[in-house]
């Protein structure tokens, strides 16, 4: 009952209740600046957060869970290692599935090179095995000592393993990203609450006077919820968009940039810079709202 | 209108003020008279809700003020007009804003208003004030514009704490004027003040009683003066 009064208070606006509280420069300042800040910071941890996750996605997918096992050995022994090599990795735990290429697809790979004629049999080409890991993996340490022994003549290649903790440091990115965002957020609310209680204590006579003249609670605690929840709508739209122009400036993703240049929002992202003043603004609806009712309750 | 029943009040330490009754009763008009610190103010003070009594029933407009939610003690102090010792106002505000603070907060502000508050205020010999800040006027100016505050909303009640604390004997009998004036109107009155003169010619224009605190004990004090 009491936060439909208040939100619909705020929203609507009261020109006459906004006098009522005169108007302090000193928390009008400090609250600004503070939300302003606090968005600027929550725009960046919010690019942060996005690229870390784009990284780690992207990353996962090009991993997508394969490798080879290239066996060369003399023409008599192949079939033999071959089948050696395919029975230790059906062994092997993490291994969804092994099987060796055929010779028109050896021949379909090495194409491009060597042209359509090679004759690829008669060659003594190695033998590649395709390996389809399970999302865990396999344990690649442990794989190459086996084949050592069973299999002299295996070479295991794993084109993108060197990733994968690359991918988990940006999961584990995303997710600090996300833990700035939550205590940037706790640290308005808390100065916004700060801010609050020093306007509510300074303008101690003003409610005495509207408590004797029968303001109801409601009433004078939205005039400082409205006051608040503007300023920091205002500040945090102030601070959102220098955040958006600084980040529009950056240069955006490339293959050889990494990750510092993929900081920038992308696709429908830059809409999501847009949910920080609203935040902002219920932040420090939150805060004012909960300082009012605290220290009006304590008043006679 | 509003009834005290053996109410007691302290601070925290021995009672201030014990075994309180008295039954105000629409239309009438009362005195408070006692020493400094007998607990006059205290008294006021529960009778609008601002303080609660530590013993006791007091019911305000029917409403046994233990029950009273905070909104209530909003709603009854609609119906009561204070008038402090020593008047506060919005500061920053112009005084016929200030006046006019009361139909604000209960959101009955409207340009009709206009004309009674240019009444009230000519009423108060206040007209040509109407834009000075508060910091501004006179003791006097001030106890009168706090009448004219206390008067805005029309109350039934009308409770005034010295009300003539800070003006001149001549500004003190304009004042009580006003005042009977109200209680001639069927407001009903009660003023805190020891100073014995203000009674003794208020006695002469209208049928009071006067209560005396004593020893924390209220006490009918009407025929010595």
């Amino acid at each position: 009952m009491w936060f439909r009064t208040m939100l619909w208070a705020v929203l609507r606006g009261d020109k006459a209740a906004d006098r009522v509280v005169p108007p302090s420069g000193f928390t009008v300042r400090l609250t600004l600046f503070t939300s302003a800040a606090m968005a600027f910071l929550t725009v960046f941890a919010l690019a942060l957060s996005l690229a870390a996750g784009r990284l780690a996605a992207d990353w996962g997918d090009v991993l997508a869970r394969s490798s080879t096992l290239r066996i060369s050995a003399p023409a008599g022994q192949m079939a033999e290692q071959t089948a050696t090599a395919l029975k230790v990795l059906e062994q092997t735990p993490g291994v969804l599935e092994a099987r060796a290429l055929s010779d028109a697809e050896q021949q379909e790979l090495l194409e491009p090179w060597f042209g359509p004629d090679l004759p690829v049999e008669s060659l003594p080409v190695p033998r590649l095995i395709a390996i389809t890991e399970t999302p865990a993996g396999y344990d690649s340490a442990g794989l190459r000592l086996r084949l050592q022994a069973e299999v002299p003549g295996a070479v295991l290649d794993e084109h993108t393993r060197w990733r994968r903790p690359l991918v988990t440091a940006a999961g584990r990115l995303r997710l600090l990203g996300w833990v700035a965002i939550l205590l940037l957020a706790s640290v308005t609310g808390a100065m916004v609450t700060l801010a609050a209680n020093a306007a509510l204590s300074a303008n101690a006579q003003v409610i005495a006077v509207l408590r004797l003249v029968g303001a109801t609670d409601a009433y004078i605690a939205s005039a400082f919820v409205r006051r608040f929840t503007q300023r920091t709508l205002t500040g945090g739209a102030v601070g959102t968009a220098l955040a958006v122009a600084a980040l529009s400036v950056m240069p955006g993703a490339t293959e050889t940039g990494g990750f510092l240049t993929g900081l920038r929002f992308e696709g429908w992202h830059w809409v999501l810079p847009l949910c920080v003043p609203p935040l902002a603004a219920a932040v420090g609806f939150a805060a004012t709202d909960a300082a009012a009712r605290r220290v009006l309750g304590d008043l006679a | 209108m509003i009834e005290l029943e053996n109410v007691a009040y302290s601070y925290g330490g021995d009672d201030l003020l014990a075994g309180m009754s008295l039954q105000i009763a629409p239309g009438s008009f009362h005195f408070l008279t006692g020493p400094s610190g007998a607990g006059k103010t205290t008294l006021l003070k529960l009778c609008y809700g601002a303080l609660r009594p530590t013993s006791g029933q007091l019911t305000i407009f029917g409403q046994d003020v233990q029950t009273l939610g905070r909104d209530d003690v909003a709603m009854a102090r609609r119906r009561i007009g204070v008038v402090h010792q020593d008047c506060q106002f919005l500061d920053h505000l112009p005084l016929q804003e200030n006046i006019a603070l009361p139909l604000t907060v209960s959101g009955q502000a409207s340009p009709e208003q206009a004309g009674n508050l240019h009444e009230l205020m000519s009423w108060v010999g206040l007209l040509g004030k109407e834009d000075a800040l508060p910091p501004e006027l006179s003791g006097g100016e001030r106890q009168r514009a706090a009448l004219a505050r206390a008067l805005i909303l029309s109350p039934d009640v009308i409770l005034a704490d010295e009300p003539t604390g800070n003006v001149d004997w001549e500004m003190s009998q304009r004042l009580l004027r006003l005042l009977v004036e109200l209680n001639k109107m069927g407001k009903t009155i009660l003023i805190a003040t020891h100073d014995l003169m203000l009674i003794r010619a208020a006695k002469s224009q209208v049928s009071t009683r006067v209560l005396r605190i004593a020893n924390r004990q209220l006490i009918a004090a009407g025929a010595e003066l």
